[in-house]
């Protein structure tokens, strides 16, 4: 009984890990990335005994600095809600990695591990309702501030996520109809499979138009460029204005886990998760392990390389996706907010429930 | 009558409606950017020869070169003797448009000169440098040449500049202004002078 508890928490503390990692090289990539795409330099100053790591000392610097700075509380804001609101923003992002599956499930001494925290059947559902509570952390920030600027700033974000959540909901229908589950870790499963025994039936290639509606809406949920209008940074002030210190970090963090989760979302949901395609453990293949190429090549791999392959191709693709959005982030300017609201109802969610009746349409067409 | 010139939105093609494609034509030209630099880094860490990843200047410890033109901060030049040129003739606080210069004018000790400046101030928090003054100047005895451009301080007091401030820079310089200094250009002219006297 306790091994089980141990594995669990080893498994929690390298998720965790693996976010805080990402959240905080993510943090150091923004800047260098956008000075590479400006041709600056970006972040070189810090330093410790010389030595700068090309700029990760920055990281550092920024980190000991907001938990030094002062924690400021507005006199007449509501305290209790004023202390909860950047944990509100931070917890459900970091909980909804528990339901992705980052590799193969491990087979030691007759004993199936799944390298996933939690395997639930309504994953998804898990997923899309945590989503759903990043709300409160904007609302309550900008209802506890006290300011009517911050409460503007929570309203313009909490009516943008939760237009932009129903993108998210119904966008993910049409992979969970062609995949036939809720559960993550069966979707990534189902995405080793091929298409006309060549093409790997990952979800961007049976549900493209699904990806294109899922990224800029879940875009839209972290809050950052082009959808920054809740929080500005220079030119709109919102939710965050009355926090300082580790706890305007914590939205911050947010933010930068959120994109790590987000890019393991869609790597989960849309490149196959932890697939390497013709990739075939032995289970999977009459125990054959190694890759099986359509054209008949076959590779030979042992069981254990297939796993170290099939955990760095999912770190490789949320890599890929975390850079992806940080490009999209620093290259389109903002939205108006009528556009941002026009662009949500009337054409996205369109487009997302004909995508809907497409897959319906064909998925039927074709079991017949 | 005005003449009206009616202008109409560009209309976006379907191809350009659909978003998606002119998206990825600008994530296409920053993405060139991004690895073209990123090459770039990596070629210069691993010790080779590349074109700048970036254009920036590191400015402190880099300078970019300025202008002969660039008007920084403000001079006064010297005599040879190390007298101030200036003659405080009131012509560069007359043409200042920011009245910032003033100049308190006092009777020089030096036969040929008839005033000299007793006081020569200049509220640098009012300059605009314009360059007035340096052009109003007969004596060229106001230059903003220094090329200096870290014009901070704590306080006010620091941006009201005295004479003596002022004099630190000037360098003595000679010109054609009057007889008796030992310059090419001036024995010419004392000699064209003389000239045309018939000596």
């Amino acid at each position: 009984m306790w091994i089980d508890l141990v594995i669990l928490l080893a498994k929690i503390a390298v998720v965790f890990a693996g976010i805080m990692t990402g959240a905080f090289v993510l943090t150091w990539a923004e800047r260098k990335q956008s000075a590479l795409m400006a041709d600056r330099i970006g972040a070189n100053r810090c330093a410790i005994l010389g030595i700068k790591l090309w700029g990760l000392i920055n990281s550092l610097a920024d980190a000991l600095k907001l938990i030094f700075k002062e924690d400021f509380l507005p006199p007449k804001g509501l305290r209790v809600l004023h202390a909860i609101a950047p944990i509100f923003a931070m917890f459900p992002v970091f909980v909804t990695f528990a339901v992705l599956p980052f590799g193969p499930p491990l087979q030691i001494a007759g004993k199936e591990i799944p390298l996933q925290i939690l395997t639930l059947d309504i994953g998804l559902l898990y997923i899309l309702a945590f989503g759903g509570m990043a709300v409160y952390g904007v609302m309550l920030a900008g209802w506890a501030s006290n300011n009517k600027y911050s409460l503007l700033g929570g309203m313009r974000g909490s009516a943008q996520m939760i237009s932009y959540e129903i993108i998210i909901g119904l966008s993910l229908i049409g992979p969970v109809m062609v995949f036939g589950t809720l559960d993550p870790g069966r979707m990534v499963v189902a995405q080793n499979d091929l298409l006309w025994g060549w093409l790997p039936k990952w979800g961007i290639i049976v549900q493209p138009l699904a990806f294109l509606l899922f990224l800029p809406a879940a875009m839209a949920e972290t809050k950052r460029a082009p959808f920054d209008l809740p929080e500005g940074e220079s030119e709109i002030i919102g939710f965050s204005l009355e926090y300082s210190g580790m706890r305007w970090g914590m939205f911050f963090l947010g933010e930068f886990a959120e994109i790590v989760v987000l890019g393991a979302v869609m790597a989960t949901v849309f490149f196959g998760g932890y697939q390497v395609p013709y990739l075939f453990s032995g289970a999977e293949a009459a125990s054959l392990p190694g890759f099986h190429f359509p054209w008949g090549g076959y590779l030979p791999l042992g069981e254990w390389w297939i796993v170290a392959l099939r955990v760095l191709s999912f770190g490789f693709k949320v890599l890929c996706l975390m850079w992806l959005q940080m490009q999209i982030r620093w290259t389109f300017p903002r939205f108006r907010y009528d556009q941002l609201m026009r662009v949500s109802w009337r054409e996205m969610m369109p487009l997302a429930l004909a995508n809907i009746a497409v897959t319906g349409i064909v998925i039927m067409l074709v079991s017949r | 009558m005005i003449d009206v010139k009616p202008v109409r939105n560009v209309e976006l093609s379907l191809w350009q409606k659909t978003y998606y494609p002119e998206l990825l034509k600008g994530l296409w030209v920053t993405s060139q950017h991004f690895f073209r630099n990123l090459g770039r880094h990596v070629g210069r860490a691993l010790g080779m020869k590349t074109e700048p990843p970036m254009v920036t200047i590191l400015y402190p410890e880099v300078r970019r070169p300025i202008s002969p033109r660039w008007r920084g901060l403000h001079r006064l030049m010297r005599r040879p003797d190390g007298a101030p040129r200036c003659v405080a003739c009131m012509m560069c606080e007359t043409a200042c448009p920011d009245k910032c210069i003033y100049i308190t004018a006092g009777e020089s000790p030096d036969g040929r000169v008839e005033k000299f400046p007793l006081a020569f101030e200049i509220d640098l928090l009012r300059c605009c440098f314009c360059g007035l003054c340096v052009e109003a100047c007969p004596e060229d005895a106001i230059r903003m040449d220094t090329g200096y451009l870290e014009l901070a301080g704590y306080s006010r007091e620091e941006f009201y500049l005295d004479r003596e401030f002022l004099l630190r820079r000037g360098e003595p310089t000679t010109h054609p202004q009057y007889p008796g200094e030992l310059d090419g250009a001036t024995v010419h002219r004392v000699d064209l002078v003389k000239l045309a006297k018939g000596h």
